[in-house]
């Protein structure tokens, strides 16, 4: 491996949230931005050819060294480190909602899941999954909620961009059939 | 948490069961024998009513409102979420619908607008947040499934207490004087004494009348008694608080000044060769003033109100 990757490397597993590409960067004032591209190429290629139990994960705008999934029922069972729990149901529709229509009032989320959502949000936001975005210009100035990185890397995703696009899901909106 | 094995109440319609309505402990360990579905877990009355649609495999289009209405509401009472606002709420709507469903219209009425749209567009618009709720918990699925490594605690390391250098012989010397002091339990027997303060006041306030400054050793001769000393010392905190003198200590532990608290005139006047005059100015209730202001308060009446009357 070459010096750059090795560093990359280190920087990376002492880390244990992604690093951001500026950060990376900033390790080695000297290097190009296409010298880091090719350091993390060369760095995953290496976990993924080499046997490696640990794989490199672009995340959250950021690079992740991470365990591979198939020896996380081992670690588990071994209480070595433990999944964090699942979202339920009713998290995860008000995250989408969120992911989707942000800036959102909480006014908005309600009124789509037809229940309230204070106590979710509040939730939400103590995990840092979303966060306070802005003011509606709306009567009363509502809080705006959008998405955080945290909710990326929770949801393994680069960018928001990497969510299908609302006219890929199955159930297109369209105008109700007549009777 | 209610876990029902009958299939008649199984969701058949999705084919991949979403882990928080069939809990993945549940279904390996009863993998093959039936369907355990958590009823419980509606998010919401959209999620019940979509769920109903699905299963009865109904158009979202064409919902035939009096029999959806009927099974909702033998659904919530069901799973009790008949006190649950929201379910009530979604009740209430349906039956409005069905009722509006009733009402006479004429074949080909192009200005008749289906009771049914609002609900419609808020199903599908539900439809698609479950969609997305789909695709979010498969991408969470994959970085549960992984580990980070933990960011590094910053080491604090405490300092090392000194090890301890001690001698049997020093431990057997502790031990000792320690068993020496605790040997003679010393007893003190309190005799009560009784303080004359009064009696100080009385002397202070007529030596005050003679001069106006005095010194702590006017009023206690040397070699007192610790009851006369006391004595003067309350007392003369007490003249302090009737405003009868003032004392002053110039420079930290020197000697206290005990001045005469200034008089108008006539006062002094009056005063002379009469030395408990004061008292009658401001009586020596033992606790004054403590709890006067705040049982006053309510009655007071501020004098601008009869100001204002009179204007």
């Amino acid at each position: 491996m070459t010096p750059l990757a090795q560093l990359l490397e280190a920087a990376l597993f002492a880390s244990g949230a992604p690093v951001l590409l500026d950060a990376l960067a900033a390790l080695d004032p000297d290097v190009t931005a296409e010298q880091l591209e090719e350091a993390l190429r060369e760095l995953r290629h290496r976990y993924d050819e080499g046997g490696h139990g640990v794989e490199l994960v672009e995340v959250a705008g950021g690079w992740q060294i991470l365990t591979r999934a198939e020896y996380t029922a081992a670690i588990e069972r071994a209480q070595l480190a433990s999944r964090p729990h699942r979202l339920s149901a009713a998290a995860l529709e008000t995250l989408a909602l969120i992911a989707y229509r942000q800036p959102i009032t909480r006014a908005d989320i309600e009124e789509i899941r037809g229940v309230s959502a204070g106590s979710i949000l509040r939730s939400l936001l103590e995990r840092g999954l979303v966060d306070v975005v802005g003011k509606a210009d709306a009567l009363g100035r509502p809080l705006l909620y959008g998405t955080t990185p945290t909710f990326l890397e929770h949801f393994s995703l680069r960018h928001l961009g990497e969510l299908p696009r609302a006219d890929e899901l199955a159930v297109a909106l369209r105008s109700p059939a007549t009777p | 948490m209610i876990v029902l094995a009958d299939p008649g109440d199984v969701r058949t319609s999705r084919g991949d069961n979403p882990p928080w309505r069939a809990p993945a402990d549940t279904t390996d360990s009863l993998n093959g024998a039936s369907f355990v579905v958590e009823l419980t877990h509606f998010s919401g009355p959209l999620d019940l009513l979509l769920t109903l649609l699905h299963e009865e495999q109904i158009d979202i289009y064409d919902i035939p409102i009096a029999r959806i209405a009927e099974q909702f509401l033998a659904r919530i009472q069901s799973l009790r979420l008949d006190d649950a606002a929201e379910y009530l709420e979604m009740a209430a709507r349906l039956l409005r619908i069905k009722a509006q469903m009733l009402l006479p219209r004429h074949d080909g009425d192009e200005s008749w607008d289906d009771p049914r749209a609002e609900l419609v567009r808020r199903l599908l618009e539900y439809q698609q947040v479950r969609e997305v709720v789909d695709v979010l918990d498969a991408r969470a699925e994959l970085r549960r499934s992984r580990f980070a490594h933990p960011p590094p605690s910053v080491p604090v390391r405490p300092l090392a207490p000194a090890r301890l250098s001690v001698a049997l012989v020093d431990l057997l010397a502790a031990v000792d004087r320690v068993l020496r002091m605790a040997s003679g339990p010393s007893v003190h027997a309190v005799v009560p004494r009784a303080l004359d303060v009064a009696g100080a006041v009385e002397a202070a306030r007529a030596l005050l009348a003679q001069r106006d400054r005095l010194r702590w050793k006017d009023l206690v001769p040397t070699g007192a008694e610790p009851w006369h000393v006391l004595s003067v010392l309350l007392a003369l905190l007490e003249l302090a608080r009737l405003g009868e003198c003032l004392l002053r200590q110039p420079i930290p532990f020197g000697p206290v000044e005990i001045n005469a608290a200034e008089r108008p005139s006539w006062m002094a006047a009056t005063m002379i060769g009469d030395a408990p005059a004061p008292t009658d100015e401001r009586p020596t209730v033992p606790t004054p003033d403590m709890e006067t202001p705040t049982v006053l308060m309510p009655h007071f009446d501020p004098p601008h109100d009869t100001a204002g009357a009179a204007a």
